[in-house]
């Protein structure tokens, strides 16, 4: 029961990371049609530049945790936020008419480049960060195994919660919101009432690498290290996380977050590890095939 | 600049504004991952900064973007487009220039430069160009973006190092049987997920590639985990081995031929079957374009709804090209297996599935030739200097979203109707 405790806390921690990466999968198909295959990539970006932010506030001196907290989650946001307009500019926005595959290659090749960019110019070397926040309470104790609850699981938990909301609010009453779901609904006609077309999807792309960063902070200070590879399983299962809960909703993509997290951290507790991608995978191919919708997306109409 | 032959109406004001922002998101961009270098040490990060190489990065892009301006502003076609019609110039010439590289590639062995080293790349370079044409019948035929036909090369390579192991079988026999499993594997993959659409298809190809490798790890009994295989069996020449010594009551090739024993021989009769291999992948290829299958695969990637509405079955269609592809796959990775004599998990990464595709993309989907000189430029980068190896992903990356930026449909792309309903010209 506490071992089952454990799993369940462990499991939503890295369902809420996965959430929170699959909300720009989400966001980006439910705007353009495509899924953007560079995504990965930029939460490993914002990982890496975590990384560094923490490195540079230790150099400053600033030893005031919450501060230290709050400015590398603000340099993290800002400066991934640029590669993920960039990533629009250059990979999506030549390509809007061209024919379907064109953007998903270029969206790889980017993904090559940005990958093997970040291999060259930080070393390809995994890359330690030293526990920032220490220390956990526990939360049940059957006299045999105590099930902890950390800090930094404490603050994920509340920073994507505060960050869902904020998004919410966002996409449901701004002015930018409005822009944004009117944009996936008809791009044509969104024009045609005066909606800047390329600057919304333009900010979709920045919104969705700005929550990918966070969970690319997130992961740093979970785990304790990031490397250049790491978008590539990442993107993958935060993928799965947006088909599962059904591809351009976004409480899908928290939901389908969360069972995937469990999902996997309950196979590794269970059944056997290694396979732990494995059944990642199997879930993708499984909703794809039975419930391609996901389970709270809208059926896609075929038009000719 | 004060000296153009045109005193066009240049905004100064506007590219120096455009240039600027260019070079200011450059400048974002760099500062966080090119200016601070997170260095690991034992105790640690360290933090060094190199912030000559970010002022650097910051003028290319400033004096670049600048130069792209006035180019675009000077004349009204885009920068690239002479580089695109010297492209279609290069169209015809791609006749001329098979015939030639069949030559050469035939006569490779006895030209006076080739050594041991220059027929080992050629050898590798057709292993992807067969590779390559397997997988353009999936991409570049039916329109299928398959992200994991590694998997497919991994059976292969696998089914002859464990059936050559454990049945005793040659080479010849195993390599059908090869193919056949990576074919049956494709259709076994592709029955489930050939109905969606194509990139879901692509994560979900994926997926699989991902799959096929863990699984390839951790069947420790079965596949010999990480470790992978050793001894995989050399092949002969129809039974006669390439050994000094054969084994009593065996005769070796150069026996036969009266030779002297040199250890070059296997090397050149893996060229020479690989080529064949490569060549047979082609000849395929060319010829079922024109029966209905092929027609078919082409109308399917131009127009799904126009083929169901023609009584086309789209998924069967897909499913033999799926398993076409792969069985080309199967047989490339036999190969694979019989050259280097030991396999591992090692070779069969994501990364090979995408430099495959890169081929396939970059060459023009569905041109063969196109696919060779994708598959010459990709595999010779590296063999240019060891220091290439570490840029190579970058420059395929970054030529990946250039050319589909410059010619979405691909470099050589053929996208021209192979049906005329009358005929233009005598056939050539």
């Amino acid at each position: 029961m506490a071992y089952f405790l454990q799993q369940l806390i462990n499991g939503v921690t890295l369902g809420m990371i996965y959430g929170l990466i699959a909300i720009g999968y989400t966001m980006v198909y439910g705007i353009i049609g495509m899924i953007n295959f560079a995504h990965g990539e930029i939460y490993m970006i914002g990982a890496f530049i975590a990384v560094i932010a923490f490195g540079v506030i230790g150099v400053l001196g600033i030893s005031f945790v919450p501060l230290a907290l709050l400015i590398v989650l603000i340099v993290t946001m800002v400066f991934t936020a640029a590669y993920g307009w960039t990533l629009e500019r250059v990979a999506y926005r030549p390509l809007r008419d061209a024919p379907r595959l064109a953007p998903l290659i270029s969206a790889i090749g980017m993904s090559f480049f940005l990958t093997n960019y970040v291999a060259i110019v930080q070393g390809a070397r995994v890359k330690p960060l030293q526990p920032v926040i220490r220390g956990d309470f526990i939360v049940y104790d059957d006299g045999v195994f105590s099930v902890h609850l950390t800090y930094v699981q404490m603050l994920i938990w509340t920073l994507t919660l505060v960050l869902m909301a904020v998004f919410a609010y966002l996409i449901g009453r701004t002015a930018f919101g409005r822009a944004q779901r009117c944009v996936q609904q008809d791009r044509v006609m969104a024009g045609l009432v005066g909606i800047d077309v390329d600057r919304t999807i333009a900010a979709t792309f920045v919104i969705g690498a700005a929550l990918a960063s966070v969970a690319g902070m997130m992961v740093a200070l979970y785990y304790g290290v990031v490397d250049f590879f790491m978008g590539f399983l990442a993107g993958i299962k935060a993928f799965t996380a947006a088909v599962l809960g059904g591809i351009g909703s976004l409480p899908g993509a928290i939901l389908g977050g969360l069972l995937l997290g469990l999902v996997e951290s309950l196979w590794s507790a269970y059944f056997s590890i290694e396979y732990k991608d494995v059944a990642a995978f199997s879930i993708l191919v499984l909703v794809l095939i039975f419930r391609p919708t996901g389970l709270l997306g809208r059926p896609e109409v075929e038009k000719v | 600049m004060a000296a153009m032959p045109e005193p066009a109406r240049f905004d100064w004001r506007e590219a120096l504004t455009d240039a600027a922002l260019a070079a200011a998101v450059a400048a974002a961009l760099a500062v966080p991952l090119i200016g601070f270098h997170a260095v690991d040490e034992p105790t640690g990060i360290r933090i060094d900064t190199r912030f000559d190489w970010v002022v650097i990065g910051v003028i290319t892009v400033f004096v670049g973007r600048l130069l792209l301006g006035a180019l675009k502003r000077l004349r009204p076609q885009t920068a690239l487009a002479p580089l695109g019609r010297a492209a279609m110039r290069l169209r015809p010439a791609a006749t001329a220039l098979t015939w030639a590289g069949l030559a050469f590639a035939v006569l490779l062995p006895v030209l006076p430069f080739s050594n041991r080293y220059v027929i080992d790349v050629a050898t590798t370079v057709l292993i992807y160009v067969m590779l390559g044409w397997g997988l353009n019948i999936v991409v570049g035929l039916a329109g299928l973006l398959d992200l994991g036909y590694v998997a497919f090369y991994a059976v292969g390579a696998y089914s002859y190092a464990l059936l050559a192991i454990n049945l005793d079988l040659s080479f010849w026999e195993c390599l059908p049987l090869a193919g056949l499993f990576a074919g049956v594997t494709g259709v076994l993959l592709g029955f489930p997920v050939l109905r969606l659409r194509g990139d879901y298809l692509a994560i979900v190809t994926l997926g699989f590639g991902e799959i096929v490798r863990i699984i390839i790890i951790n069947w420790q009994s079965f596949t010999g985990g990480p470790n992978g295989i050793t001894g995989v069996p050399r092949p002969s020449f129809f039974g006669l081995p390439f050994t000094a010594n054969p084994a009593e009551g065996q005769v070796a090739f150069h026996q036969l031929l009266g030779l002297e024993y040199s250890p070059s021989h296997r090397i050149v009769f893996l060229y020479f079957l690989i080529l064949a291999l490569a060549l047979i992948t082609n000849l395929f290829t060319l010829r079922i374009r024109k029966l209905p299958v092929g027609r078919a695969w082409e109308a399917l990637r131009e127009d799904e709804i126009a083929c169901r509405a023609l009584g086309i079955n789209p998924r069967n269609t897909k499913l033999t090209a799926f398993g076409i592809g792969a069985m080309f796959g199967g047989f490339a990775g036999a190969f694979f297996a019989t050259r280097q004599g030991f396999i591992s998990p090692e070779s069969f990464t994501f990364v090979e599935s995408a430099t495959i595709v890169a081929i396939v993309v970059l060459g023009g989907m569905g041109s063969q030739i196109g696919v060779v000189l994708a598959a010459l430029f990709l595999t010779l980068l590296p063999e240019l200097g060891r220091e290439f190896a570490q840029f190579r992903m970058v420059v395929f990356g970054a030529a990946m979203v250039l050319i589909m930026i410059w010619r979405p449909h691909g470099l050589l792309a053929s996208r021209e109707p192979t049906l005329r309903l009358k005929r233009e010209d005598a056939p050539p």
